[in-house]
């Protein structure tokens, strides 16, 4: 039986599907990626917000308590 | 949380869809009636079933969500729904490529197959609209559930319709009946179904991983830097806290 493709002729489509299905993908790998990319950018400022509070003095961070008389 | 096992995942993932292919093309032989083009057969068959049982396991967590309250199922209804359209694309564009190659036309109205599985992913579209028409994060997530129960129910409902009518062209190879793959076939076609479920697991987890390290991420900012530092959260169609 002939198939009803020849190679030559089926070949372009098997390759677009394949294709289609690779870019579908690595287009979702890339938007994650850059989601990614935002959220190592906010833990960065995330982090240097805290280094800035430890290296700030204790006596500005705590309150003098009020003594009861 | 939901990153745990990630990594061996990916790996799996990557080995298995790399193998699938290799055995498509190189070991798979040709059909005897549609020759070469029927290599798409197994991409588009296992995205089909992945894509589908994607909508029902939505509907699975959003009866967890329901039954429990516990927002993470929401999440994982969510993410799953959303990997599933994506894959559903995949399948409409390649099936598309399919038809053409073997009918001549890139699409035909009057297979059910084609037209009920176009109906599943257009009522699975409107879930993230709905989810983004709704403020209210609480009322978001149980009118989500509710539409995702009835669609995943509506899955295997729309599958047995379609079984039990006439097919016109579109092939049913997979029936008790029917099909008869040769081993190299059956071989092929199992290798990259396993890798289909392998590879959407692993995106799932990848989504799920990703979600729940902005909103961890969220909270500490507000906790650490206040709720003006964090700023007020826009309005999404995704879950915002779990």
């Amino acid at each position: 039986m002939t198939p009803a493709l020849p190679l030559d002729d089926a070949g372009p489509y098997v390759a677009g599907a394949y294709l289609v299905f690779l870019a579908l993908i690595l287009l979702y790998v890339a938007i994650m990626a850059t989601k990614l990319a935002r959220i190592e950018r906010e833990l960065v400022e995330l982090s240097e917000l805290a280094e800035r509070r430890r290296e700030a003095p204790a006596e500005e961070q705590e309150e003098p308590e009020a003594v009861p008389r | 949380m939901f990153g745990r096992g990630l990594r061996s995942l990916s790996i799996a993932s990557l080995v298995l869809v790399t193998s699938a292919f290799a055995l498509v093309f190189f070991y798979a032989p040709n059909e005897a009636d549609q020759g070469f083009v029927q290599k798409i057969f197994y991409l588009h068959v296992p995205l089909a079933i992945v894509a589908l049982s994607g909508f029902v396991a939505g509907g699975v967590y959003a009866v967890r969500y329901l039954q429990t309250g516990d927002r993470a199922h929401d999440l994982r209804s969510y993410v799953a729904i959303h990997l599933s359209l994506i894959f559903g694309i995949g399948v409409l564009a390649t099936g598309s490529i399919w038809a053409k190659a073997s009918w001549g036309a890139w699409w035909v109205w009057d297979e059910p197959t084609l037209v009920s599985f176009l109906i599943v992913f257009l009522l699975f579209a409107c879930y993230q609209p709905l989810r983004f028409s709704i403020d209210d994060p609480e009322r978001q997530a149980r009118y989500a559930a509710v539409f995702a129960i009835i669609g995943g129910a509506f899955v295997p409902l729309n599958f047995l319709a379609v079984r039990l009518a006439e097919s016109l062209i579109h092939p049913r190879v997979l029936s008790t009946t029917g099909g008869a793959m040769p081993g190299e076939m059956r071989l092929t076609f199992l290798i990259s179904f396993v890798a289909m479920v392998c590879l959407f697991v692993t995106l799932w987890k990848y989504e799920l991983a990703s979600k729940h390290a902005s909103m961890r991420l969220r909270a500490l900012k507000r906790s650490l830097a206040g709720d003006e530092a964090a700023g007020p959260l826009a309005r999404t169609a995704a879950p915002t806290q779990i």
